[in-house]
């Protein structure tokens, strides 16, 4: 049973890896927005794994909460906003996909090494979950800075965001309160997000971040 | 006994908030200054009962601060003893702004900064592990820096506040850094785990000299001593004796604690570093006083003499240490810690002074002073009893110190490193040339501000300070006194303090017979040096006396008044009087050029020209033009040079952090 347990609990937290990978050659915005979706989901399932093999019940309240926000709300409503700015059409990557596979996969590797040698005297399930977790929150600090549009930027922030859930769920013992603050403030944070995008939009007519530069540029 | 000194520190803080509620109302300064000295008092009597009679340490966690580390506070008997030291001031200062205070133009600018600064630096005294020590520490920093600043419209004082604030931010980064060494990579930083860590010999060398800048740019160690000149005087008068006299040994005590306690066995070419800093230290900031004209300067300066002073002796006491001499390690250690007493008693009065002197003629500048003594018949009594004590002379108690000082400097030829045999000789005479230009420092004071004739309006018009002002000021006179004639007392009420760090103890004072050994002091034995300050002033005072008796009756008892300081030149105009700058002038001759590169230029007018003659004397600081300077236009040009990074788009920052994130993570992947 422990190894199953174990297995598991790999196999999700792998697939969050992959779904980030899936979600860094998305080029349309709904798309990507269908991925962080399921990003959220995977991440929910994952914690009530770990809910489920830790025994700790408090973690199931955390998997319902990444849920219900993550995979239902914030994706319905940045949906919204989308269509509303009437932005879902396309957006561009800065290179092209295969390199930002290329360094995915890199990051990935390097997390896998800092990981297990940082860790060795750790237990092996929550050694494997922070190995994947720093993996997640690169892969979304690389969409960040891949991407132009506010939004898909939005989108790198709310998955870096999971892989940060992914790491404190992994690691027995984290009090709930933690976890509640840490979901509460990205809530906060998307809201506020929400805001500006359509502030920024009401005043220079779009989210490309290039044009706000440009628009810098002039003002020096 | 512990928990009611932290209720204490806890009422002081607590009056902030009522100070910042009562703005405004003329009954704040009362208030405030009124519980403070309460308190403060509270706390004397508490560190003292600690000293005397409970020697053995105490100590209590509090759930606050680091959630697995907690603070920790301790009294020990060098904690009581600076307790002592704090509060004693702490109160006097208090006292004084019950009437000072009153003439404070923007009071809410001090008040509710003053009872928390009182509080930190308690709490800095009472902290036992890294943490709290370092919050308290910058708390006492921020607060002297608000109190600094408060007569922010004063030309200068915004920059005394930002080079302040500049070197107490390094101060604090460096005891941090060495704090961290201390506690190893386990993280034990409370002093407990400390004190039973045993670094290795480099770590323990790198923490030293780090507490040695830290604390040392706190207590003004010559070349970190930039900020105090400009930063003491401009406080409010109150702030800066409790700046003088009290902070500054705080900061010894941060030294005591990590360099005597903390850190274990010293070794000897440590104590080569500490005398070398404290000799300087004591010259260079006498040096610095006589060429100043401004008064509370002047007391700011002689500030870093003395505390060059102490660390000299404290340099001599971790020499003795390391050799395992611990009776002479203990004389130097009292040596420091009797001037750390005596040094906070003179210097708040002699700051209390000043402020008296300033509120009554609204200047500081001693050239526009003078005759104050028809005018403030008492502040002047007060003030030259002051100057007399920080002038070493006896039955004073800044003689008791000194002197025993250079009674631990005779031990030298003891001890066996020839590089300590030759520097300590060294450096005692460069204690002695400080204490000589010392004495001529505050003849200059005294003379220029209270005798002669008076240099302005302001000076001719000035009134009798008030009489709390006054008690403050009579109370540390006659502490100064006490503690000049009875040091027996005082030595022994030390020992269980210098026992603790040193290791050994001076020989009992107080065991003898009265008169006999009642009230001389013993170094080391009898046989050796001995000296009595009741005699010294029994002889003082009945010479004196008989000598008056003698003048008033037998000579005339008419008064007459003649010029003063007329030297041959009675001349109309007060201009022509010994001025401070023409007192300096031969000390200004003889070390100008090298200390100050000084240059006087002289200009004759052409024959025939109604002209003037004038004589301009230009001194640098050399300190500041080559060690500050560079380092300010360094910081400069590089600013300028990373001043692009202020204007990258989002993405250049995000790629920034990333780039940095993956640069890391892969130097720690591939660490050895």
């Amino acid at each position: 049973m422990q190894g199953l347990t174990f297995d598991i609990a790999h196999m999700l937290a792998g697939s969050l890896v992959l779904v980030s990978f899936m979600q860094l050659y998305q080029d349309r915005l709904s798309a990507l927005l269908n991925m962080f979706a399921l990003h959220a989901f995977v991440l929910a399932a994952s914690v009530a794994w770990q809910a489920y093999a830790q025994d700790a019940p408090h973690l199931y309240i955390t998997a319902i909460i990444a849920l219900f926000f993550k995979a239902i709300v914030i994706p319905l409503a940045l949906r919204r906003i989308v269509i509303k700015l009437g932005i879902h059409r396309e957006i561009e990557n800065v290179f092209g996909v295969g390199l930002a596979m290329l360094l995915g996969i890199g990051l990935v590797a390097l997390s896998m090494v800092v990981m297990l040698r940082v860790t060795s005297g750790a237990d092996p399930l929550a050694r494997e979950d922070l190995a994947f977790a720093l993996a997640v929150v690169l892969l979304g600090m690389l969409m960040m800075v891949t991407r132009r549009n506010a939004v898909s930027q939005v989108v790198g922030f709310m998955s870096l965001e999971n892989g940060l859930v992914l790491a404190a769920t992994g690691a027995k013992g984290m009090p709930l309160v933690v976890e509640i603050s840490i979901a509460f403030s990205v809530l906060i944070a998307f809201i506020v997000i929400g805001i500006f995008l359509f502030r920024i939009r009401e005043r220079f007519d779009t989210v490309d971040m290039q044009a706000m530069d440009r628009f810098r540029e002039e003002q020096r | 006994m512990i928990s009611i000194a932290l209720l204490g520190v806890l009422a002081l803080v607590a009056i902030a908030p009522i100070a910042i509620a009562m703005s405004g109302s003329p009954n704040a300064t009362g208030f405030v200054y009124g519980s403070c000295l309460i308190v403060t008092l509270i706390l004397f009597l508490i560190a003292l009962e600690i000293l005397f009679a409970h020697p053995a340490a105490s100590t209590v966690v509090l759930p606050l601060g680091l959630p697995w580390l907690g603070a920790h506070f301790r009294i020990d008997p060098l904690a009581a003893f600076f307790l002592v030291v704090v509060n004693l001031g702490g109160a006097a200062a208090s006292l004084f702004a019950l009437g000072y205070g009153r003439h404070e133009e923007t009071p809410q600018r001090v008040l509710p900064f003053f009872p928390v600064y009182l509080a930190a630096m308690n709490l800095v005294v009472l902290a036992d592990d890294a943490f709290t020590f370092l919050v308290s520490w910058e708390f006492m920093s921020l607060t002297s820096w608000a109190l600094v600043i408060a007569y922010h419209r004063v030309h200068d004082n915004i920059r005394a506040g930002y080079v302040y604030l500049l070197m107490a931010s390094f101060g604090t980064l460096t005891l941090l850094l060495a704090f961290g060494l201390l506690a190893g990579s386990d993280g034990g930083y409370a002093f407990d785990a400390i004190r039973n860590s045993h670094p290795a010999a480099g770590t323990a060398a790198l923490v030293l000299i780090l507490v040695l800048i830290g604390a040392g740019s706190k207590a003004g160690l010559v070349p970190l001593h930039a900020w105090l000149p400009l930063a003491h005087p401009a406080a409010p008068s109150h702030v800066s004796a409790l700046m003088s006299g009290v902070m500054t040994k705080v900061a010894v005590y941060g030294f005591i604690r990590i360099a005597f306690d903390l850190i274990g066995q010293p070794q000897w070419w440590w104590s080569l570093v500490v005398l070398g800093v404290g000799g300087v230290t004591a010259v260079m900031g006498v040096l610095y006083a006589l060429m100043q004209r401004d008064l509370k300067r002047v007391l700011a300066y002689s500030t870093i003499e003395n505390i060059g002073l102490i660390f000299a002796s404290l340099g001599l006491a971790l020499a003795f240490k390391a050799y395992g001499m611990n009776v002479a390690a203990a004389l130097a250690l009292t040596a420091a810690l009797l001037h750390v007493f005596n040094h906070s008693l003179f210097k708040s009065l002699l700051f209390f002074g000043a402020g008296s002197v300033l509120s009554a003629t609204g200047t500081r500048d001693m050239e526009q002073l003078g005759g104050l003594i028809h005018k403030m018949p008492q502040t002047a009594f007060v003030f030259l009893v002051g100057c007399t004590a920080i002038a070493a002379l006896p039955p004073l108690n800044g003689f008791v110190s000194e002197w025993l000082t250079f009674q631990a400097i005779l031990l030298s030829p003891q001890l066996p490193s020839w590089g300590l045999k030759l520097m300590v000789p060294a450096v005692g005479a460069l204690l002695a040339l400080s204490a000589a230009l010392a004495a001529a420092c505050f003849v200059r004071a005294f003379g220029i501000t209270f005798l002669g004739r008076s240099r302005s309006p302001e000076a001719a018009a000035a009134q009798e300070t008030d009489t709390n002002s006054l008690a403050a000021m009579y109370a540390l006179a006659g502490a100064c006194l006490i503690a000049g004639i009875l040091p027996g007392f005082f030595i022994d009420a030390l020992a269980p303090v210098v026992q603790q760090l040193a290791g050994g103890r001076m020989p009992v004072q107080l065991g003898g017979e009265w008169m006999s050994q009642w009230t001389s002091i013993v170094p080391i034995a009898e046989s050796r040096s001995s000296y009595n300050g009741l005699l010294v002033f029994a002889f003082m005072f009945i010479a004196g006396m008989v000598t008056a008796f003698a003048i008033h009756r037998l000579a005339s008892d008419k008064i007459r008044r003649g010029p003063a300081w007329g030297c041959g030149y009675p001349d109309a105009s007060v201009a022509t009087q010994y001025s401070a700058s023409s007192f300096a002038q031969p000390i200004r001759r003889v070390f100008g050029s090298l200390v100050f590169g000084a240059r006087e230029i002289g200009t004759m007018p052409p024959p025939g020209s109604i002209a003037p003659a004038r004589l301009t004397v230009r001194l640098r600081d050399l300190i500041w033009d080559f060690t500050y300077a560079p380092i300010a236009s360094a910081v400069g040009v590089i600013a300028d040079r990373l001043n692009y990074l202020q204007f990258l788009t989002i993405r250049s920052y995000l790629s920034l952090v990333f780039g940095a994130l993956v640069i890391l993570l892969t130097v720690l992947a591939t660490w050895p």
